[in-house]
């Protein structure tokens, strides 16, 4: 029996030939990444209760300061400086201030072949690179800080198969809400989702990485994707070698196969509180907003910035709407800055912001109140999860929150880049 | 054997209704607890009683890695949360904070909030103490019974 790429690098992390589902393996993690959302915890549980004097080995911990930078309040500061402290202390690997962790670790530390175990859900997005990441609590990941390693089920593998490609205004972000309303909030319990098929030649790794990003929301252990040349590609322009090509045999078991065909998909939204309550943008058309977010480490990066300065040029945000931009790291904000896409984003009356977690949880500057509107690239939207407990979330696309910050209601983007 | 009174959620019950994500980065758990499921009921956290049981539906902790969930319920002094099926990342932390996570398909269209219910974690089984029902669920393994009875994967580490 063949192995998928998830069972592959699982294999190699534990020191095996094979493993099959269902089994219980030890492995040894490539990174292990926190920030600031939990880690005052780990560092509580590593000095109080391990009792712990050293790391397993301090290149191989990442901290990163993204959640609530900067601080806006006082007791989140004082998280920031027990990070801070604790990384001088230990030699870490530290950023503070430079992105939302996901895309710093994609940035400066994600090869293919890799295993990597974050203190965060969304550390499944790695996958678009052919590396296993997956997310844990503190408790979990404060082992991996003192053992380097960390007891793991071998998973089941759904395998999506990617057909056609993308029409103008419909994006990878409009493909995984499609796939979470048709498989739902459970639907890859425990599992890997492993994408794959022919459209693969002609998606960027923006592309995949917001497709393994909400794996999660599926309830996925992590999203995966066999690495290519262009993978092999944006490693080696940043200096990095692969750790291992793995591709999926042609036998390899899969628990279930879907087929999308991304010519035919239309804008998508997500409504209030599910991710996986999905519907075609055009039957919400109707519903007023007060805020749009573009950002978070799911929709911030650049070719979602290059898609809503698109319709944003020579136009306004509707004089009632605020649209908070974030670039997901200060690498994308100075692409961003160097393509004038900044200049497009104030002239037509954005709210610019600095890279960070955002809006997309709404624990830091631009929570929404009660009864508000927000249509946001964003994770999630669970109820609350921007501001008020009474307040509303809708996901979209980039081009779909541009859109509709300019009409000020959920308005499908097609229309807009139909004039280009 | 747990004993308690059942507080009755519904299904995809997400971390963030749990714990919401502006009380992530308060210094304690102990200060966190109090706005335990706040979206959902403001008041939870004074109306709850230690002993208390958490029933949820299907998917159950579902969303973010935060520990700081099955942190507060334990906090609260939650005794057990049983579910139809729970989300893979809070269901191991769970275990890891010693709060003991029970799996059950059929109790929840049999039980209602508020009523008196007794999980027997060894034999695996839920009893109703208002129709004396009694439904199957999983066993929780020797070695996790020896986490939780540690109260913790890190105190029952340091045991060793």
């Amino acid at each position: 029996m063949g192995m998928t790429i998830g069972e592959k690098i699982l294999a190699r992390a534990s020191g095996k030939a094979t493993v099959c589902p269902g089994e219980i393996v030890t492995a040894k993690v490539d990174y292990g990444m926190s920030n600031d959302g939990t880690t005052h915890l780990n560092i509580d549980i590593f000095e109080k209760k391990l009792k712990a004097d050293k790391v397993f080995d301090a290149d191989k911990v990442v901290f990163i300061v993204d959640h609530n930078i900067p601080a806006e309040s006082y007791k989140s500061a004082e998280v920031h400086k027990k990070m801070r402290r604790f990384a001088q202390q230990h030699k870490l690997r530290f950023f503070e201030g430079t992105g939302v962790c996901h895309q710093i670790m994609l940035e400066e530390f994600v090869s293919p072949g890799q295993l990597i175990v974050g203190a965060d859900s969304h550390t499944c997005s790695y996958g678009a690179l052919g590396a296993f990441g997956t997310g844990v609590g503190s408790t979990d990941f404060t082992a991996v800080m003192k053992s380097g390693e960390i007891w793991l089920m071998v998973p089941e593998t759904l395998r999506f198969n990617l057909h056609g490609q993308f029409k103008p205004g419909v994006t990878s972000r409009d493909l995984i809400l499609k796939i979470l309303g048709d498989i739902g909030a459970n639907g890859a319990a425990y599992k890997v989702m492993e994408f794959g098929g022919p459209a693969l030649e002609n998606m960027t790794i923006d592309d995949r990485i917001v497709l393994c990003n909400m794996a999660v929301e599926a309830g996925a252990k992590s999203g995966l994707f066999e690495p290519d040349e262009h993978v092999v590609e944006y490693v080696k322009s940043r200096g990095r070698e692969p750790v291992a090509l793995f591709t999926s045999d042609p036998d390899a078991r899969y628990e279930a196969v879907y087929e999308y065909d991304l010519g035919a998909l239309e804008p998508m939204v997500a409504i209030p509180h599910s991710v996986d309550d999905v519907h075609p943008m055009t039957e919400y058309s109707d519903v007023k907003i007060d805020q749009g977010f573009i950002g978070s480490c799911n929709n911030g990066r650049i070719e979602a910035l290059r898609l809503a300065a698109q319709i944003l040029k020579g136009r306004k945000v509707h004089p009632y709407v605020k649209l908070l931009i974030s670039p997901a790291s200060n690498q994308v904000y100075l692409e961003a800055l160097a393509e004038g896409l900044v200049d497009i984003f104030i002239e037509s009356g954005a709210i610019m912001l600095n890279s960070n977690c955002s809006a997309c949880w709404g624990s830091c500057q631009g929570v929404i109140g009660e009864g508000e509107v927000l249509l946001s690239t964003g994770t999630r939207n669970f109820k609350g999860r921007a501001g008020h407990p009474n307040s509303s979330v809708y996901l979209g696309s980039a081009a779909s929150v541009a859109a509709s910050a300019i009409t000020g209601k959920i308005t499908d983007p097609r229309g807009f880049l139909a004039h280009e | 054997m747990i004993k308690g009174k059942v507080w009755k959620f519904d299904n995809d019950v997400d971390t963030d209704q749990i714990i919401p994500s502006q009380y992530l980065l308060l210094p304690t758990i102990e200060e966190m607890k109090h706005h335990t499921f706040e979206p959902i009921d403001k008041d939870f956290s004074k109306k709850v009683t230690p002993g208390d049981i958490i029933l949820g539906g299907e998917n159950f902790g579902a969303g973010s890695s935060r520990e700081q969930a099955p942190a507060v319920l334990k906090a609260l002094g939650i005794s057990a949360v049983i579910a139809q099926s729970f989300a893979r990342i809070f269901f191991r932390n769970a275990i890891n904070v010693g709060l003991p996570v029970i799996i059950c398909k059929e109790a929840y269209n049999h039980i209602d909030n508020h009523d008196i219910i007794e999980i027997d974690v060894v034999d695996g089984v839920i009893r109703s103490e208002k129709d004396k029902s009694q439904f199957i669920a999983t066993k929780l393994p020797e070695h996790v019974m020896k986490i939780l009875a540690a109260n913790g994967l890190i105190e029952y580490l340091n045991k060793q």
